[in-house]
């Protein structure tokens, strides 16, 4: 079971009113490498995975969702009381078209989000592996996000989405570390 | 310049019609160097922690924006 | 009641956030390190500082979780009212 908190984990704040910038934060929101994904494919993955890391799993894929929302966030307010006008310009016409300023899980691009981003291989290395490079490939886009916007407020909440990346990747790294570990349990058969 | 840099130089044909930007960068953030976490790491205060996003003064990464 | 979004409710969100971020980096970390005593010594601490802080905020705006989970008692229904984390 999950228990939601009425709290964000971190305090979003963005300066402007600037949904061209929402249009590209949304690569996070339902991209191949975004907080949805990341948050799906961890949890999902550990029905397959050796018991001891399985609690990093359970907590680290909690911990996305706190992102998603934080995206989220950063999006509802970089467009809120934007006019269809203003979103036509910022590149959101074909978008508001389908959705007004509902936020819906798409990349960057207009590609809905797509379980074909995941992958559950069953191997706990494999899975490891994809779980490391899935947190390098959401870094890389948080710089590229952090590069394409002047409000420091905004890059703010993305430094610290990025510096999570860092740490998640360090704790999968770890888990594989303890995964090379585990002959002890041989020893039962 | 920031450590955590890291520079390349593409090749450059004879055919390439953008100007040469020269070297290219990208970031090698400090997870990579450490293969297991140390006990007892310096810590950042709470308040810091947060607006960083790491507790471990040793794991956090600065970025600048290009 | 509505809810003043003034200095005071902004003060008593980060004491609270900034308590429940050690957590969580502590949380991830004891997940790969579960024999620090150090840090499992800390996580107590900040997990007793967090209760204290939930109480106090939940006292002034309301419940921060549902399903019984929240702190003190509730004499009337907030937990439905804005605002919303991304409303803040």
């Amino acid at each position: 079971m999950w228990i939601y908190e009425k709290k964000l984990q971190y305090p979003v704040r963005v300066s402007k009113c600037d949904p061209h910038m929402a249009k590209l934060l949304i690569e996070q929101y339902g991209g191949a490498d975004g907080e949805l994904a990341a948050a799906l494919r961890y949890l999902n993955q550990r029905y397959t995975i050796p018991d001891k890391v399985i609690g990093l799993l359970t907590d680290i894929g909690t911990e996305e969702f706190a992102h998603l929302e934080m995206i989220a966030t950063m999006i509802y307010k970089l467009t809120k009381d934007a006019t269809p006008d203003q979103l036509k310009a910022a590149g959101l016409g074909d978008y508001y078209v389908n959705h007004d300023s509902a936020l819906y899980y798409q990349n960057a691009a207009g590609v809905p989000w797509t379980a074909a981003y995941i992958q559950a291989k069953g191997d706990p290395i494999a899975d490891l592996y994809e779980d490391i490079a899935a947190e390098e490939k959401a870094r890389a886009t948080y710089q590229w996000l952090i590069d394409l916007t002047d409000d420091v407020d905004l890059q703010d909440g993305l430094k610290f989405l990025r510096e999570r990346e860092i740490i998640h990747s360090m704790r999968f790294r770890e888990a594989v570390e303890i995964l090379k570990c585990e002959r002890e349990a041989q020893k039962i058969f | 310049m920031n450590p955590e840099v890291r520079v390349y130089v593409p090749f450059r044909g004879p055919f390439d019609p953008c100007p040469p930007i020269g070297v290219k960068t990208f970031v090698t953030p400090p997870n990579l160097f450490i293969q297991f976490q140390p006990m007892g790491l310096p810590q950042f205060s709470p308040y810091e922690a947060l607006r960083l996003g790491t507790l471990w003064p040793d794991l956090y990464s600065n970025y600048y924006p290009r | 009641m509505t809810i003043q979004l003034d200095e005071n409710y902004y003060r008593m969100l980060t004491d609270l956030q900034a308590a429940d971020f050690v957590l969580v980096e502590l949380t991830l970390y004891l997940d790969t390190h579960p024999t620090d005593r150090a840090a499992l010594q800390q996580f107590n601490d900040f997990s007793m500082k967090r209760q204290k802080l939930a109480y106090e905020f939940q006292l002034a705006y309301g419940p921060l979780t549902q399903f019984g989970q929240s702190g003190p008692p509730q004499n009337s229904w907030r937990w439905a009212q804005d605002p919303w984390p991304w409303q803040v």
